[in-house]
């Protein structure tokens, strides 16, 4: 079912966990299955002086293909600029994963995103200026980001 | 090379050797077509009605009674449309669970679809255990219900119903009660005159026969039409040239069964038990899906928070261990299952299950292994998720 790649980051995820005090959050999740990803950045400086994600780590709550995609998106993005981090896209990750089951490939669209809203929100948290595009995006997937909110209510309470 | 550790038993078993041993010289040399009259056939045919015979006799039904079939897919199916189908002029009303196999729940929304006259269908709910309340079924009864659908053990959460109380009912109503006893037939003590129970459906490869045949039991007298129209097998409720390997394959399964039943039922048990008491105790957040103690002797079924089942059962896969689960990431829908559902879990509580079954080759060790890799692997998937303790 799975392609040895996805096995791969699935065993041996790349670059899991939380950033301390991040640049960014991007928290997105499918409302029809319920998986769920927060992926985080830390923005650094090329040696141009452009903005690129220096670090990227994620969470994620979901099936073998959910953390595969999150694994290689955040190996994508490491390194890139802004501009170029929010144009990758579903394609990209599922090849890099030599190919994701049809019924899965929401997962690969759900890590694209949530690295999508994590640059959204380190833009507009530093009041900088957000292309339309992104900004529709972002729209749309905070409108599922608050019914996934909803649905884990019990388990996102401060203890 | 990796030692593997199948705990999928409710989906699939090993043929038992035994079983291999009884079918083989019906490939070759008892090949022939039972319904031919030469000695190729009457060999077949006498075969074929010992097996009958046999199948009937652990069921406490006669032969006559007992169908054969390619799948228990296929005896629910026969036994449900069947049976509405042969009662289409007078009455359809069918009462079922919500906790059915979606072979039954599929056959009923058919016959909705088909717009059969008169045809209607009530789903009576479960408790948080999975168990029915027979009252409830009582209640639902009405004056056109013409059958009663009931699963025996639940083929997820391993939940044992009143059968016998459910049956006492449906005779006292004057309905047909049919059983799907899939996952109960060779594992628990089953009569069909003691339980009340009108048609059952009884299946090989879940007790160590061969895929590819299952019967069902029809009480004599009980008119339903057939699926398959053709030569007339199966006293005419089931044409197709009889699988005749298969049904001594299922008949030496079952005898085997009842043979080993009261001592792999205990042994069993004292696995499934010291599986649940370690899970519980070694995995905070680990609750059990099912009942305690009204559950299939081989069904353990788990669910863990914040962590999802498809990864569970991937990881344990790497262990070499097979297991299974049904999360919405693994279902062809990515919808959570109803049986999950219909126990009152919400649709996150039903993402984190696991399904652990055992058989009669599952050991000791077995489970040990399982208790020492299993908390290893919910920790790491908990290192990974968002949500945390």
């Amino acid at each position: 079912m799975y392609t040895k790649k996805v096995m791969q980051h699935f065993r041996k995820p790349h670059n899991y966990g939380k950033i301390r005090k991040p640049d960014g959050i991007g928290k997105v999740g499918n409302i029809v299955c319920g998986d769920v990803m927060w992926l985080y950045i830390k923005v650094g400086k090329d040696k141009k002086g452009e903005e690129i994600l220096e670090d990227v780590k994620f969470e994620t709550f979901g099936c073998v293909a959910a953390i595969a995609t999150s694994s290689v998106v955040t190996n994508l993005a490491r390194g890139k600029t802004l501009n170029e981090a929010t144009d990758i896209n579903k394609n990209e990750v599922v090849k890099h994963l030599g190919g994701l089951p049809p019924i899965k490939i929401h997962c690969s669209i759900l890590a694209a995103d949530a690295l999508a809203e994590a640059i959204y929100n380190y833009l507009s948290k530093n009041k900088r200026p957000i292309s339309t595009k992104l900004q529709k995006r972002h729209k749309r997937l905070e409108q599922e980001r608050m019914i996934i909110e909803e649905k884990y209510k019990d388990w996102t309470k401060e203890p | 090379m990796l030692n593997k550790i199948y705990l999928d038993y409710a989906a699939a078993t090993p043929i038992d050797p035994e079983v291999i041993k009884a079918m083989t010289p019906y490939f070759r040399e008892g090949f022939g077509n039972s319904a031919s009259l030469h000695s190729f056939g009457q060999e077949a045919k006498e075969v074929l009605e010992e097996s009958r015979s046999i199948i009937a006799t652990a069921l406490a039904a006669r032969p006559k009674e007992i169908i054969f079939t390619s799948s228990a897919t296929e005896s629910n199916n026969l036994a449900i449309k069947g049976l509405l189908l042969a009662n289409r002029e007078k009455s359809g009303h069918i009462i079922t669970s919500l906790i059915e196999h979606d072979c039954v729940l599929n056959s009923i929304k058919w016959l909705e679809q088909m717009g059969i006259r008169h045809f209607a269908a009530s789903k009576i709910p479960v408790d948080k255990y999975g168990l029915i309340n027979p009252g409830d079924i009582e209640k639902a009864i009405r004056k056109d219900t013409v059958l009663v659908s009931i699963i025996h053990a639940n083929n997820e959460i391993g939940t044992i119903q009143p059968i016998r109380e459910i049956g006492k009912i449906c005779h006292k109503k004057g309905v047909y009660f049919h059983t799907d006893a899939a996952q109960s037939f060779g594992k628990i003590p089953i009569n069909v005159n003691s339980m009340n129970i009108d048609l059952l459906t009884a299946s090989s490869h879940k007790m160590y026969g061969p895929k590819g045949v299952a019967c069902l039991f029809v009480r004599k007298g009980i008119k339903i039409e057939p699926l398959f129209h053709g030569g007339g097998h199966e006293a005419g409720l089931r044409s197709s040239t009889t699988n005749t390997p298969a049904i001594v394959g299922f008949a030496k399964a079952v005898e085997i069964c009842h043979r080993e039943m009261e001592k792999e039922s205990k042994r069993q048990t004292k696995l499934r038990d010291k599986l649940i008491k370690g899970v519980l105790t070694e995995i905070d957040g680990s609750y059990l899906n099912g009942h305690p103690q009204k559950r299939l002797p081989n069904n353990a079924n788990f669910r863990f928070e914040f962590v999802e089942g498809e990864s569970i059962v991937m990881r344990l896969d790497a262990f070499g261990i097979a297991a299974s689960t049904a999360s919405a990431c693994s279902s062809p829908k990515l919808e959570p299952s109803h049986v999950l559902l219909a126990i009152g879990l919400k649709p996150q509580e039903a993402h984190g299950s696991l399904r652990l079954s055992l058989g009669k080759w599952t050991k000791e060790k077995d489970i040990d292994y399982v208790l020492k890799v299993l908390p290893q692997i919910i920790k790491k998937l908990r290192d990974i998720s968002p949500f945390k303790h």
